[in-house]
């Protein structure tokens, strides 16, 4: 409950903040943010496409987590804790295209252009959806459970590969403003870092809470599916 | 999970006999073989048909002879695990093997198989095709071979997931393509530049790649299998 209103109050802050402080040259007070030369207004998606990329990678990566507790102790709990992270996951991935391609419309020209970045977001999406085609594939739970962990480990040894192979078939043109440790590029001007890190704690927040809330609600459905089959 | 210790020829026996029963029962039906060709064949007419007299750019052939190579696997390469379940013979081979002799068995009949059908895809492809020519062999038939054996590795254990579930067909392509994308990207870009005339040394990075991809994808197989093969 407290959790609910500290997450609601943080969330429309962040977003109200993000959308409305005032862009400008030379920002004298805390409350300006830099205008970046290249990326102008359209900078603000940051504050939103970000979080979301990075969720749909960090559902990816604890969905797989759960799977390898399920593998060892095939404890029916931790199936569904992977496959709720999956479920949110693959929402968070849909935005964070949906997201990326708007702003490549405007920044690019075109809303889809096979950058490295756009790629490798695709074959998220496309390894999300074959998990749940796979899941949907099996009836028995037990087997169900065992052959999608299986699987969304061989997806994850195997996602690391596009980060050798990419960049020998394209350049990206994506900024990379917090990891970048080339000098031109720089780095965030010290408000918009702290506004940028609010989000994505309060998107990480939200993400918890819809991920506590989803577990909890297959579990009652796991047990109620359990009295049922006797 | 317990693993019965064994000497390891015993484990190279058992392996190669599994390997022997495939490859017997795959003679006597045909049924994959036939599949594969036939499939190879019909994809390259369709690719005749539709460049009609143009000749589509050398990039774009290279490609399209890993796309063949891509779907025709996937009509093929599911047979070994997915006849085990419809014969209701994978209890039997359970009792009588270990789990890695089963998987290796099998992955060095779909190696076989892979190998086989490249070959032939690749003779009949640059026999119809006219644009496609390779000016460097050295790379052209190191990608055929570490392509293969990458393609033979995840889709081996592939198969073996979806011989578990319901829709076998439509869900092989589906859950394959994801796992196999980046073997794909770097094979398209080895074989593009063998047709290119690049030398040797400029592939070595391709190779690293698919090396490494098939050491990371058997590991991660042999690892996994004993899941996914126990009941």
């Amino acid at each position: 409950m407290t959790l609910r209103i500290v997450l609601g109050v943080w969330m429309v802050a962040v977003i109200v903040l993000g959308i409305s402080l005032p862009m400008v040259d030379n920002p004298q007070h805390w409350y300006e943010l830099p205008l970046i030369p290249a990326l102008g207004e359209r900078a603000r998606i940051m504050f939103f496409h970000v979080p979301t990329a990075w969720l749909s990678v960090l559902a990816f990566v604890s969905s797989m987590i759960y799977g390898i507790k399920y593998l060892r102790k095939k404890n029916p709990d931790d199936d569904i804790k992977s496959a709720s992270a999956a479920g949110l996951g693959f929402i968070f991935c849909v935005l964070a295209t949906v997201t990326g391609a708007l702003w490549a419309k405007f920044s690019w020209g075109t809303y889809w252009n096979w950058d490295p970045r756009q790629t490798s977001i695709f074959v998220l999406l496309l390894i999300y959806g074959a998990y749940f085609a796979l899941r949907s594939a099996i009836d028995v739970e037990e087997k169900r459970a065992t052959l999608a962990a299986v699987y969304s480990i061989i997806a994850a040894v195997v996602m690391p590969f596009f980060m050798f192979i990419m960049p020998r078939i394209l350049e990206s043109l994506h900024p990379s403003p917090i990891l970048s440790v080339s000098k031109e590029q720089g780095s965030m001007a010290p408000n918009m870092r702290v506004l940028f890190f609010a989000s994505l704690a309060g998107f990480t927040g939200l993400y918890y809470w819809m991920w506590n809330l989803h577990v909890r609600a297959s579990r009652l459905e796991f047990h109620r599916s359990m009295k049922a089959g006797g | 999970m317990p693993r019965t210790e064994q000497p390891l020829s015993t484990w190279v026996q058992s392996t190669l006999a599994i390997f022997r029963k495939d490859l017997k029962s795959e003679l006597r039906t045909r049924y994959a073989i036939s599949a594969l060709i036939m499939f190879v064949i019909t994809t390259i007419a369709i690719i005749l048909f539709s460049l009609g007299s143009e000749s589509a750019p050398a990039d774009a052939l290279s490609g399209m002879l890993w796309v063949v190579v891509f779907f025709a696997s996937m009509s093929g390469l599911s047979r070994t695990f997915v006849t085990e379940e419809e014969r209701g013979t994978a209890m039997t081979l359970q009792l009588m093997a270990t789990p890695s002799a089963v998987l290796f068995g099998k992955l060095l009949f779909n190696l076989v198989l892979t190998l086989g059908l490249n070959v032939m895809t690749v003779i009949l492809y640059s026999a119809f095709i006219n644009g496609f020519v390779v000016r460097t062999y050295s790379i052209f038939v190191i990608t055929i071979g570490l392509g293969s054996i990458g393609l033979a590795a995840a889709a081996t254990i592939i198969a073996a997931i979806i011989a578990r579930a319901n829709t076998k067909g439509t869900l092989y392509p589906v859950l394959s393509f994801p796992i196999l994308l980046p073997l794909l990207l770097t094979v398209i870009n080895a074989t593009r530049l063998s047709t290119e005339g690049a030398f040797l040394e400029e592939a070595y990075g391709e190779f690293q790649i698919l090396v490494s991809y098939i050491v990371v994808v058997v590991a991660v197989s042999y690892l996994l299998f004993d899941y996914i093969w126990k009941d």
